[in-house]
């Protein structure tokens, strides 16, 4: 009896300490995007800017990697999709942020809700896979729909957006970049509200053991459906900012390097944490402007590289590191080091035997 | 005339899928018996056909010496996975993928640094460039050569999976990995072994396609999810159903390239689905139902 009350208090501190640095984490990135928008440099801004995009791209597969636990490469998809009928809108002349938004949002939702159809039935590795060839397939589909995407020549002189019918278009670097920010942390804000409570422990109880759940009467298919439509919402929204603060596309842009890229950032920022997936992606698009500038042309090359050193590395992301590097406690909270350690949050559990 | 509009791809179809079950028979037996998923299997087929095009000049020592480096460089290649994948042994299947991954695309990135941004093709001895008429048809001689090749390894394959210990190991792997370990025989040495043969694999069958489709950097893209496709659709792990998925991959896509080449990858892709759909056997990354 003791024991489980010992293992309840010790779950209850861990679910505490995880979600306060959430907040923490989000609080940090609105600091960080404050510092970097009082400095004076305008490029520093639109380079900044340009990166949040990729960002939400990144939290919306850390929803689907790390909490409905499939590992996915086809978020580009919902993304591509709230990108061009961001462009698209805004080519047409419908300039308000709301609308964009929130049309991006659904398109995003509704593809990704197709998608799962087919993919929700699947785990693991194999999911995997069949993601990979949702990536394939959008990278063909914007190169091949002439009439939407431009072909491989893309889409340019894109308007830009609007916040209210009357007010100016926003197009000074640092507005966009505040823009931007805002709305980055609220769709990642919003996904940690949703995905907080009693959903965490009903996702995190599927990841674990998904027979038991589905025993215990969890519409598991349901929830998982649900968890893959509303990341593609968000993947949409990512799309959305793409236009908002590039205001071009190529099928480049959602090809499959952003796909790889999005994966990495999970792997590296951890698979749970949405802040992490983040700032992930943040990093790993700073590296890779960095070596672009002395070896132009091997992005793949850098962005393996960083692949096989994650994977060797940092099991688990950096999010799960403080974890591994805390000395084990084991007389005090013998559940807390296993549950940070072989958290059913790492994908790696779900495996295909 | 009508018929040889059709007859010519649906040759040219079988023969590519046979290379492609060539190449996705390795894959399928490396995910069914070790689970590993090998993402850079792509970039081993585009390696052999690169090495095959740059090495042969049109003599039939450097053809031979072409198509044998390229397996040698596929099964080098599966050997490098092998041993980078046996380290992450214990941390699950994702994280092996992710590494293969990885490596998929520092290999893609070596391959367009060493031999360039363009489709290469090789020169092959004066014989094969030529055409051959048959029952009124005719045909070219290089890909006539693939296709008995192609057939000649399909049917080497067979033998050696059924009819050799060694393939029975595999076979039995496939089935049952402790019942392996429990004859004696380590299962990962198996997976090494398999990882290296399915290497091998892939790198002839990028030497074999190159006389054909050439080399290029969408190569291996292609390659993989090609594979991938062939993989899912024959069962995981499944010789046989991978040999009929790939003679199907192969036949739709070449009359769907000549025919609509718009509609080919979603053709492939919707085949898949329906496959994914209404398959009674469920797969083994499968959710119950």
């Amino acid at each position: 009896m003791s024991r489980q009350a010992g293992r309840g208090v010790a779950e209850a501190l861990t679910t505490w300490h995880r979600s306060g640095s959430t907040w923490v984490a989000l609080g940090v990135a609105a600091a960080a995007v404050g510092v970097v928008a009082l400095s004076a440099d305008a490029y520093l801004h639109a380079t900044a800017a340009r990166m949040l995009p990729l960002a939400l791209l990144a939290v919306s597969v850390a929803v689907v990697t790390g909490h409905a636990g499939l590992p996915t490469l086809g978020q580009v998809a919902p993304y591509a999709a709230g990108a061009y009928t961001t462009a698209r809108l805004a080519l047409a002349g419908v300039e308000q942020a709301a609308v964009h938004l929130l049309t991006a949002a659904v398109a995003g939702a509704v593809l990704a809700g197709l998608l799962g159809v087919v993919l929700i039935r699947y785990r693991g590795t194999v999911f995997l896979m069949l993601s990979l060839g949702v990536a394939e397939l959008t990278a063909i589909t914007a190169a091949q729909w002439r009439q939407v995407s431009g072909g491989t020549d893309g889409l340019a002189g894109i308007p830009a957006v609007r916040l209210a019918p009357g007010l100016p278009p926003l197009v000074a670097d640092r507005a966009v970049l505040l823009y931007a920010a805002a709305v980055a942390l609220c769709a990642t804000v919003g996904a940690v509200i949703l995905l907080g409570g009693e959903r965490r422990m009903l996702l995190s109880a599927v990841r674990g053991n998904e027979a038991r759940a589905r025993a215990s009467g969890h519409r598991v298919t349901a929830y998982l459906w649900a968890v893959h439509t509303g990341a593609g919402a968000i993947a949409g929204i990512g799309g959305a900012l793409l236009i908002h603060t590039h205001r071009w596309i190529t099928p480049a842009d959602v090809g499959f390097a952003t796909a790889a890229l999005a994966l990495l950032a999970v792997v590296i920022g951890g698979a749970a944490s949405l802040p992490g997936a983040a700032a992930g992606a943040i990093a790993v698009l700073a590296v890779r402007d960095v070596i672009a500038v002395w070896l132009p042309g091997h992005a793949p090359l850098l962005l393996g590289a960083l692949f096989v050193a994650a994977v060797y590395l940092l099991p688990g992301g950096l999010t799960a590191l403080s974890a591994r590097l805390r000395p084990p406690t084991p007389s005090r909270r013998p559940n807390h080091v296993a549950h940070a350690s072989g958290s059913p949050a790492r994908p790696t559990a779900r495996s295909t035997p | 005339m009508r018929v040889d509009a059709y007859l010519i791809p649906v040759v040219d179809g079988v023969a590519y899928g046979l290379l492609l079950a060539i190449a996705a028979a390795g894959l399928t037996v490396a995910f069914g018996a070790g689970g590993v998923l090998n993402l850079a299997h792509g970039t081993l087929i585009a390696a052999g056909g690169y090495i095959a095009a740059a090495t042969s000049s049109g003599t039939w020592p450097s053809l031979a010496a072409a198509v044998a480096l390229a397996a040698i460089a596929g099964a080098a290649g599966g050997g490098v996975l092998a041993a980078a994948t046996a380290g992450l042994r214990g941390r699950g299947h994702l994280d092996q993928a992710l590494l293969t991954f990885g490596v998929a695309l520092i290999g893609g990135d070596l391959l367009t640094t060493v031999y360039g941004p363009d489709t290469l093709r090789p020169r092959l001895p004066a014989t094969l460039e030529g055409t051959v008429e048959a029952a009124g048809h005719r045909y070219p001689v290089d890909r006539l050569a693939v296709l008995v090749i192609a057939v000649l390894v399909v049917a080497a394959g067979y033998v050696v999976l059924h009819r050799t210990r060694a393939g029975r190991l595999i076979r039995a792997t496939v089935d049952d990995r402790a019942m392996v370990a429990g004859i004696g025989v380590n299962p990962r040495l198996v997976d090494a072994a398999v990882l290296m043969c399915a290497g091998a694999l892939a790198g002839l069958a990028g030497a074999l396609s190159t006389p054909i489709l050439g080399v290029g950097p969408g190569t291996a893209d292609t390659a993989l999810l090609l594979s991938l496709i062939i993989v899912v659709c024959g069962g995981l792990g499944s010789v046989p159903g991978a040999l009929a998925a790939a003679l199907a991959v192969g036949v739709v896509q070449t009359l769907g390239v000549t025919s609509f080449p718009q509609l080919a990858p979603y053709l492939l892709v919707g085949a898949m689905t329906v496959v994914l759909l209404v398959r009674r056997r469920s797969l083994p990354g499968q959710a119950a139902a």
